[in-house]
């Protein structure tokens, strides 16, 4: 804490808080604002008497409606929770795995393909796209659901990977051995006890994986081409933004409709998720 | 109930760290054996290895008649407990004890009566529904102890089980450990570093150093005829007094020599120190076994020493002493009224002298 004159802790403490908490909710209430907000007030000039850009007096559900009735929304939200969910899955079962067998199994050059899987992780989605598009392209699966749940675990099984590499580590391995003295093989040992106690770094590389893939732009952009096979971030902004015309109440809505389930997951296993990134396992 | 013959065992890390160097041990059906020694001795992945969570570079281990080197862990019929006891963290103190039953298929209801009879010796029969985050060290240390033995296993394996506890806890719980296995009569490998706690322990003590055993034998037997220099010095507290002398001959007695100190070898150690005139050799003595001079000390046993410590233990005093360039430890009658720099007339214990060949550190 802050000790001293009541000054000290409004100058290094207070102020600097209220600053930082401001600029990152600002966008998340304009984006709740002009959500519920009518046209006409949207569109007024900012140098029009009655300009009020921080509140309304005539809530409306307008741009929600308009989302569900006019666009696919209801079905963006569909494909892309399907094609997060199966890709976490999928990157988790691998990541669990591969982060046991290197953080565990002495074999030779775990310490060197450890390194290796997070290289890959690094490479910049935007310059992998172009080879991916050919593999996608040459199995057919080009605007089919599949052609993302198999291309975000490129990206999100290094991550899950190391990250479940760094908390199976941070498990003491004499709990491993003494279930092995105490009768179970390597396969129970690590079903009985080293997930069940990994469980928060699961969870932790879970919820990353999840909300990446749900906020993945541009694989979903290059791969996906029909209305009906979008996910959440393509359409809103393909839909809604056409040519230069931008319509910001059904954008802000989709927008604020599309980060309600990764708010609602991560609410929900926040705890596990924090004890998840400290790694705390007691004995 | 078994025994463990460990055979020129050998373990070599990465190819170049010999850890283990021709281990050859037996330990007798039922008793209690002690690994002792300090860091880095071998002691810890000795015992690894007859835990089967070591490889054997060479050699044999036996559990009763069976050779283990190749059998996993869960096949060993043994049970370990840890330094860390290696409580598994989600479950309850029961399913921590009933675990290793239920991998080797048991009715619930034996195991039921297992765990709860293990709990009753143990004293944690209110405990079996926590999780071992809420229970307090020595409980920890009691859960990993009723996990070992709800399975009545060949042989216990204990790595260092006590030295996470603090030091009033820790003889409760030796004294403990001590019961239990009479009560049980299991074979038992005890790893330590403490010389106390091997001491008090242990049937047998193996004191191991660089991966070399340096001698194996009952308590007593390692501290009354320690086979080398460092024994004599790890067993022991306050540890042995170490001088380099010289050994002299004349008057037809031997001598060991050293600035300040002169000291006749008596009769049974000069024997066998015959022909050594002239070498280079240690002196040891216990600090237990310097005691004030009277006038029946033989002159030929006693020294002078300048006072430099006094540590008032209540029971006795110990005393840091300056010989000529050595420093000798004495432990003296606690109701002398002694001062700094007071100059002593200080005399050895004849029978209980001990001397070390200079260059390969063995008793002489």
């Amino acid at each position: 804490m802050i000790e001293g004159a009541a000054w000290r802790k409004w100058v290094f403490y207070n102020i600097p808080l209220i600053l930082f908490v401001f600029v990152l909710l600002f966008p998340f209430y304009w984006m709740i604002i002009t959500t519920f907000r009518p046209d006409g007030e949207l569109y007024r000039p900012w140098n029009a008497a009655n300009y009020q850009p921080f509140w309304t007096n005539n809530p409306t559900l307008d741009h929600i409606l308009y989302l569900f009735e006019e666009t696919s929304f209801g079905r963006w939200m569909l494909n892309t929770m399907f094609i997060a969910a199966v890709s976490t899955v999928i990157s988790l079962f691998c990541g669990v795995l591969a982060g046991y067998a290197l953080a565990r199994l002495n074999f030779p050059f775990a310490g060197g393909l450890g390194t290796v899987i997070f290289v890959t992780y690094l490479v910049p989605q935007t310059l992998l796209f172009i080879p991916l598009a050919e593999i996608i392209r040459n199995f057919r699966l080009g605007d089919t659901p599949w052609s993302l749940i198999l291309t975000y675990p490129t990206f999100l099984i290094p991550f899950c990977t190391w990250l479940m590499m760094g908390y199976f580590k941070a498990i003491p391995k004499e709990l491993e051995e003494c279930a092995r003295i105490d009768g179970a093989s390597r396969w129970k040992a690590m079903i009985y006890i080293i997930l069940p106690v990994a469980v928060p770094g699961i969870l932790s590389a879970g919820i990353f994986a999840f909300t990446l893939s749900w906020n993945e732009f541009i694989y979903a952009l290059v791969f996906l081409s029909s209305p009906d096979q979008k996910t959440v971030p393509v359409g809103v902004t393909s839909e809604l933004i056409r040519g230069d015309v931008f319509f910001w109440g059904p954008l802000m809505a989709g927008a604020l409709l599309g980060s309600i389930p990764v708010a609602i997951v991560y609410s929900f296993f926040v705890e596990h998720y924090v004890s998840g990134l400290t790694g705390s396992v007691k004995g | 109930m078994a025994l463990v013959s460990i055979r020129s065992v050998n373990k070599v890390y990465d190819g170049n760290v010999h850890a283990v160097k021709d281990v050859s041990l037996e330990v007798r059906d039922k008793e209690f054996m002690v690994f002792v020694g300090p860091s880095g001795c071998g002691k810890t992945t000795t015992l690894r290895m007859v835990a089967g969570l070591e490889s054997i570079t060479s050699g044999d281990i036996l559990i009763g008649d069976t050779v283990v080197n190749n059998l996993p862990p869960m096949d060993r019929d043994i049970a370990m407990v840890f330094q860390n006891y290696a409580l598994y963290p989600h479950m309850s103190v029961f399913h921590n004890m009933a675990f290793g039953l239920k991998m080797r298929k048991f009715e619930k209801p034996e195991i039921d009566k297992r765990v709860r009879n293990a709990a009753a010796i143990l004293g944690i029969e209110t405990l079996l529904d926590r999780k071992p985050r809420q229970l307090s060290g020595g409980q920890r240390q009691r859960v990993a102890l009723g996990r070992a033995i709800v399975r009545h296993p060949q042989v216990f394996l204990f790595d260092e089980p006590l030295s996470n506890l603090d030091a009033k806890l820790r003889v409760q719980m030796r004294v403990e450990l001590k019961k239990l296995h009479e009560r049980l009569g299991t074979t038992a490998i005890y790893v330590t570093h403490d010389q106390v706690e091997a001491m008090t322990l242990g049937d047998r003590v193996v004191v191991m150093k660089d991966g070399i055993v340096q001698q194996v034998g009952e308590p007593l037997e390692l501290y009354n005829t320690p086979a080398n220099k460092f024994v004599a010095g790890f067993i022991g507290s306050p540890a042995m007094n170490f001088a380099d002398v010289t050994l002299a001959e004349s008057d037809g007695k031997l001598w060991a020599e050293a600035q300040g100190l002169r000291i006749g070898i008596p009769g049974e150690i000069a024997r066998r120190a015959n022909g050594r005139n002239g070498a280079h050799a240690t002196l040891g003595i216990r600090p237990e076994d310097i005691h004030l001079a009277g006038p029946t000390d033989p002159t030929d046993l006693c020294f002078d020493a300048e006072v430099e410590v006094i540590e008032q233990l209540g029971s006795e005093i110990v005393l840091d002493t300056r010989v000529g360039n050595s420093a000798f430890v004495a432990s003296v009658d606690p109701t002398l009224r002694l001062k700094v720099h007071d100059r002593l007339k200080l005399a050895m214990n004849p029978a209980r002298l001990h001397l070390f060949d200079a260059g390969s550190e063995a008793a002489i």
